[in-house]
């Protein structure tokens, strides 16, 4: 049996851009022979060594910062950001600089670079080392942002991502490369992944499960356990947030005419409310209950195992939400 | 004509001929009347935007492109204008942008604050203080990687130098011995702000020794200096051995922005600077050691204001973008005017 995991996907891709094109280079903290704090760049520096991976002081501003200013005199460079949290300390270079260079400069510049970032909740990870910040990076025009779900996916999003000419923000999910998703070693082939394609990890026909990241797995979950009681979810992976994937969206609700967005952020000002309110503006004709979302709670990741298990969003609670949605909609609506 | 010929080629002030002086205080020149009708124009209706004149800086901006080759690029700030024509941007691009036009610079997107000119390796002037310092700290890295001679240079103030932005790169650069010259054009205000009031260093140079490059400082109104020291980092950056930070000192004759009346400074202080006008300054070293005519520094002036009335006069006549160019440009691969949902 192959042994792909997510980590392979990320490092894979990586190492295929980099022989692709000189002008491809990592950036970041620990990045270098160390291999980096989860191992997924592990085995990159014998094979490239230091002028494709820069082993950065702990100086997330200029890092992005470099990143950016190689980018507009011809680098292709990846700037990893070793907790997304840190990514606080690179807004500027992110928001104000990246992301509006070929804008402001009337299209004779641009950005061409990928900034990645681990995030999500992962174990006691805590307050500063857990958050879900995607949602903040779609706001700004400019930026492109991916979320993907499986090893595949992470490969082959991460090549487009590198190729693509815009600023691209790609977020990994630290509960998807430990573990059994850790580096294992073997070479799966995936060809680059347009972004803007959504993927249906199982069809149905009661519910489209919107989930991403992490969240993709315990929808899959939910849907496996309602199939037992008669309930159809269809899971709609978007693999990207900017752009999304509103055609195949529609598709899905065409067919379910119900919709539920589960992601791991807390609900309030989460991706979920801009695809609710898409289906709103757009999908009214098809839907047949109001569109609901289950996000994390609104507060910060806990340390306790036993209360970051409660304010996350996963299996039983996404479970219960479908079957309320499906079942009686209007009385879940009031315990928003 | 033998006198003049004579003149040009034999004497020399700090290496340069007359005829390179005389260039040098061309675009010295152009800078301030630049500025000075920008301030016009402003009030006249035609620049909807804000304007930070550098107006008596422009011995620095000057200095510093004197030293540069045509592949080097540099970053600026939001007092960018002298940098940009120091450099040799066309006022008249520059103008038009102003002006808000679509054949600007940036094509009505920037203004002031956001100008380029990327065939100049000009990558632009900056909105956020010190958002300028990371960017040409990474394009160094990538003239380092693709094993180019060419250097980045980035112009900022000392407000600036009080950033994370700066120390950040000040640090990556001497790490990686990248090169760039980190220009600090000391104009004693942050802003409305005196520089004894945001530090307690007097020179921003002395910074330097905190991350192991060399501080350097000079006296930003005296063109010639500026351009020596400036050759003397260029070379250090071109041979290897890593950036320089160049504290120029120099003062702005104007506020912060145009229609700051900058009332927080000590008159005395202002005439004195005005004494060291570096458009008073360098004329007299080209009268004296070069032995320049009045008519020669005459034709200078007199050719500046031609130029600035026919782009001026251009600018005026560039179209307006439409409503709907707004939608353009926000993503490279989405030039068909729809805005990526």
């Amino acid at each position: 049996m192959t042994n792909f995991t997510f980590a392979d996907g990320i490092r894979q891709a990586i190492a295929e851009e980099m022989d692709r094109d000189p002008a491809v280079f990592v950036i970041g903290e620990d990045v270098g022979e160390s291999g980096g704090v989860f191992g997924v760049t592990k085995g990159l520096w014998d094979r490239f060594g230091p002028d494709r991976l820069w082993d950065s002081p702990i100086s997330e501003e200029a890092i992005v910062g470099a990143a950016v200013g190689a980018s507009l005199v011809g680098g292709r460079p990846i700037a990893e950001i070793m907790f997304s949290d840190f990514s606080m300390l690179a807004m500027d270079m992110i928001v104000n600089q990246a992301a509006k260079t070929h804008y402001m400069t009337g299209g004779k510049l641009s950005s061409p670079m990928v900034v990645r970032m681990i995030t999500g909740t992962n174990g006691s990870t805590g307050a500063q080392h857990s958050q879900s910040l995607e949602s903040w990076f779609t706001h700004v025009p400019g930026l492109k942002v991916v979320a993907p779900s499986t090893p595949e996916d992470a490969k082959g999003l991460l090549k487009s991502a590198i190729r693509d000419p815009d600023p691209v923000m790609f977020f990994e999910h630290k509960g998807l490369y430990t573990g059994r998703g850790g580096p294992a070693g073997d070479v799966v082939e995936v060809d680059p992944i347009p972004f803007g394609v959504g993927r249906i990890h199982r069809a149905g026909t009661d519910v489209t499960v919107v989930s991403y990241l992490k969240t993709r797995e315990y929808a899959l979950a939910a849907a496996e356990t309602l199939a037992e009681e008669g309930i159809s979810c269809e899971v709609f992976d978007p693999r990207t947030l900017v752009p999304f994937d509103y055609e195949g969206l529609r598709a899905s609700l065409e067919k379910t005419g119900r919709l539920l967005i589960a992601h791991e952020a807390p609900a309030r000002g989460g991706f979920g409310a801009e695809i609710a309110a898409w289906a709103a503006e757009n999908c009214h004709d098809v839907l047949r209950s109001p569109v609901m979302r289950v996000g994390g709670h609104n507060t910060p990741i806990p340390y306790a195992p036993v209360m970051e298990q409660f304010v996350l969003p996963m299996t039983e609670r996404i479970t219960d939400s479908i079957r309320a949605l499906v079942q009686n909609p209007s009385r879940q609506l009031q315990s928003l | 004509m033998t006198d003049a010929l004579t003149r040009t080629t034999a004497r020399t002030a700090a290496g340069i001929t007359l005829e390179e002086g005389l260039e040098l205080l061309r675009k010295m020149t152009l800078i301030r009347r630049f500025e000075e009708r920008a301030a016009r124009l402003r009030a006249a209706g035609f620049i909807p935007g804000f304007l930070h004149p550098c107006s008596g800086q422009e011995a620095v901006a000057v200095g510093i492109s004197a030293a540069l080759r045509k592949d080097d690029v540099l970053t600026s700030n939001h007092r960018g204008h002298g940098h940009l024509m120091g450099r040799g941007a066309d006022p008249a691009q520059m103008y038009a942008e102003l002006f808000a036009r679509s054949t600007g610079y940036n094509a009505g997107k920037g203004g002031s604050l956001h100008m380029i000119d990327a065939d100049l390796g000009f990558l632009g002037a900056n909105g956020i203080v010190g958002g300028g310092i990371p960017l040409a700290t990474g394009a160094a890295l990538q003239l380092k990687r693709r094993g180019s001679e060419a250097v980045a240079v980035t112009y900022f103030g000392d407000g600036a130098s009080n950033e994370g932005a700066f120390h950040e790169s000040l640090n990556l650069a001497a790490l990686w011995k990248l090169p760039v010259l980190f220009v600090c054009e000391n104009n004693l205000y942050g802003e409305f702000t005196r520089q004894s009031e945001h530090m307690v260093l007097e020179n921003v140079a002395d910074r330097a020794a905190a991350y192991g490059l060399p501080g350097v400082v000079v006296d930003g109104n005296d063109v010639l200096a500026v351009k020596k020291v400036a050759e003397e980092a260029t070379e250090r950056a071109r041979s290897g051995m890593g950036p320089t930070l160049i504290e120029a000192k120099t003062y702005r004759h104007k506020g912060h922005f145009e229609g700051d009346m900058a009332r927080y400074r000590p008159k005395e202080e202002v005439e004195a600077w005005l004494k060291r006008d570096p458009l008073l300054l360098f004329p007299e070293v080209l009268r004296e050691e070069l032995g320049a005519t009045d008519a020669e520094l005459d034709a200078v002036r007199e050719s500046v204001e031609a130029q600035l009335d026919r782009d001026i006069e251009w600018a005026k006549e560039q179209p307006h973008p439409t409503p709907e160019d707004a939608l353009r440009h926000v993503y490279v691969d989405s030039h068909n005017g729809k805005a990526l949902r």
